[in-house]
C-alpha cells in the first residue's frame, strides 16, 4: 500500500515530505526509543512515535523509513521540519493514540515483525 | 553490483508509477452512431489501429482494425459503429499500478485498453504498450540521471586508479551536545556510501553502527573524530572521542546498560541499546576506553562479494 493511500484511509496529517507519496509501504515499528527504532525497526518501514524533536529526522535517513508519524496531536517542531524537507524526510501526524493508530494500520494489512 | 542495483531500481520504479503517469489523455474516440466508413477514415488519418467508442464521455465499447476488416469482408455496404464494437470491454483505472496493467496486457494480449476515472468511471485515457515503454523509458531518464552519473563516478573509484593498495578515508569531526548538527555525519556518510555503489544491506549495517557511534559521542563527549576507511573488501569506522569513558566496557555491550542522564532519555536516546546496536551490525568490534580521557570504537564491516546478507552474525572481536 502507498503513502498516500494511507493517508487518505486514515486521515493523516502530512507535516512534510506531500511530494514522496508513492512510497509502497508494507511494515510497520512503534517505539519512542531512538535506538530501538535504529536498532529494530524494519528498512523502509512507517514508523510510529511521540518524538518530535530533530533528531527522529536522522533516524529516519539511517533506516530508509517511508514516514515517521507523530501521534496524539504532536506538531514536529520548526527545525524538525528543516530538516525533514532537507533529507527528503516524511512526517506525517495524527489525533490518534500510537494503539490505535497501529491497530488501523494493521488492517490496512501493514504488518509488524 | 552495478547491474543489480539498476534492476532494483527499474522495479522500484515499476512501483511507483501508475497508469495515469504514462497513458495518453487526449484520447481520440469515435461514436457509436458514426459509421465503419467513418472509422475507416479516423484509423487512417490518426494512424491507430483501434479506438475506445464513447456516448459523451462514457466508455461503452471498443472498436479496431480487425473489427473493419471483418466488416469490410462481410457484404454490408454500411454498417453503425455500435453494431461492430465490441461492448462493456476491458479498461483499466487511472490510479492502478502500471505493473497490474502490465499484467492484464499480458493475460487477455489486446493492444490497447481504455482507461477510466476510479470514481466517476469516465473515460479518461487509453494506455498501450507503446505508451508504457514511452513512459517507463521517460519515468528512467527522469530518476537516473543526475544521481547515476554521481554513483557512476564514485563506484568505479577503484577501478580507474591504479595503485597497490587503494583506500579512501573520509573523516567527520563530531561536537558533544550539539543536536543541531547530531546525525549530520551519519546522514552524509550514508549518502557517500551509496555513491560508491555499496550493497544496500551494508548501507544500513554501516548507517546504524555509525548513527549509534555518533550520538554516544554527542551525548556523553565533548568531541569526537570519526573517520571511515573504505577499501574494496571491508569498510572501518573508528571513533576517537573526548569524554568521561566508559568505567565498565564489558556491561556497556550487554543489552540495558545505560549511564545516561534523565534528559537524554527523554529524548528517547539512554535505553542501552546504542554498543549492542552497534556489535549487531559489525562484523568486527573493538572498544577501548579509559576513564577521564575518552573512548575509541572500531567498527569492521566487510564489502567483498562473500559479506554477510543479514548482519546477525557479527559478534564480537
Amino acid at each position: 500500500m502507498t503513502l498516500r493511500e494511507i493517508v487518505e484511509k486514515l486521515d493523516l496529517q502530512v507535516h512534510a515530505g506531500a511530494g514522496r507519496m508513492e512510497v509502497t509501504v508494507a511494515r510497520g515499528y512503534m517505539s519512542d526509543m531512538l535506538s530501538d527504532v535504529i536498532g529494530n525497526a524494519p528498512i523502509g518501514g512507517l514508523w510510529i512515535t511521540m518524538q518530535k524533536h530533530k533528531n527522529v529526522v536522522a533516524v529516519a535517513v539511517m533506516k530508509s523509513l517511508a514516514a515517521i508519524v507523530l501521534v496524539q496531536g504532536r506538531v514536529p517542531e520548526e527545525d524538525t521540519l528543516r530538516a525533514a524537507e532537507e533529507e527528503e524526510v516524511v512526517i506525517l501526524g495524527t489525533t490518534m493514540s500510537a494503539f490505535a493508530l497501529a491497530a488501523r494500520l494493521h488492517d490496512l494489512g501493514i504488518a509488524g515483525d | 553490483m552495478a547491474l543489480t542495483a539498476k534492476f532494483v531500481k527499474t522495479q522500484e520504479l515499476l512501483f511507483e508509477l501508475r497508469v495515469a503517469d504514462v497513458m495518453r489523455r487526449d484520447v481520440i474516440t469515435v461514436r457509436p452512431d458514426q459509421t465503419m466508413t467513418e472509422l475507416r477514415r479516423i484509423l487512417r488519418d490518426h494512424r491507430i489501429s483501434g479506438t475506445p467508442v464513447a456516448a459523451g464521455d462514457e466508455l461503452v465499447g471498443m472498436i479496431t482494425i480487425a473489427d473493419l476488416i471483418a466488416f469490410l469482408n462481410s457484404d454490408e455496404e454500411e454498417a453503425l459503429i455500435g453494431d461492430k464494437m465490441t461492448a462493456n470491454p476491458d479498461s483499466l483505472f487511472s490510479d492502478q499500478l502500471l505493473v497490474h496493467a502490465i499484467q492484464q496486457f499480458d493475460a487477455t494480449r489486446f493492444g490497447r485498453f481504455p482507461v477510466l476515472d476510479p470514481r466517476s468511471r469516465k473515460l479518461v485515457g487509453i494506455l498501450t504498450k507503446g505508451l508504457i515503454i514511452e513512459g517507463m523509458l521517460r519515468a528512467m531518464e527522469q530518476a537516473f540521471q543526475e544521481e547515476e552519473i554521481r554513483q557512476y563516478r564514485a563506484s568505479h573509484i577503484f577501478e580507474d586508479m591504479v595503485a597497490e593498495y587503494k583506500e579512501i578515508y573520509l573523516t567527520y569531526e563530531l561536537v558533544g551536545r550539539d543536536f543541531d548538527r547530531a546525525g549530520k555525519a551519519s546522514t552524509q556518510m550514508k549518502r557517500n556510501l551509496k555513491r560508491l555503489g555499496i550493497r544496500p544491506d551494508i548501507i544500513h549495517r554501516l548507517a546504524v553502527a555509525s548513527y549509534e557511534a555518533e550520538m554516544n559521542t554527542v551525548l556523553y563527549a565533548e568531541s569526537g573524530v570519526m573517520e571511515f576507511r573504505i577499501a574494496p573488501e571491508e569498510i572501518v569506522m573508528r571513533l576517537r572521542d573526548r569524554g568521561p569513558g566508559i568505567a565498565d566496557v564489558e556491561k556497556a555491550k550487554q543489552p540495558g546498560y545505560s549511564g545516561a542522564p534523565e534528559w537524554v532519555r527523554e529524548m528517547g536516546f539512554g535505553a542501552g541499546m546504542g554498543i549492542p546496536n552497534i556489535i549487531k551490525c559489525a562484523d568486527r568490534i573493538d572498544l577501548q576506553s579509559t576513564v577521564g580521557v575518552g573512548t575509541t570504537l572500531s567498527v569492521r564491516i566487510f564489502t567483498g562479494a562473500g559479506a554477510n546478507r543479514a548482519g546477525d552474525e557479527g559478534g564480537g572481536t
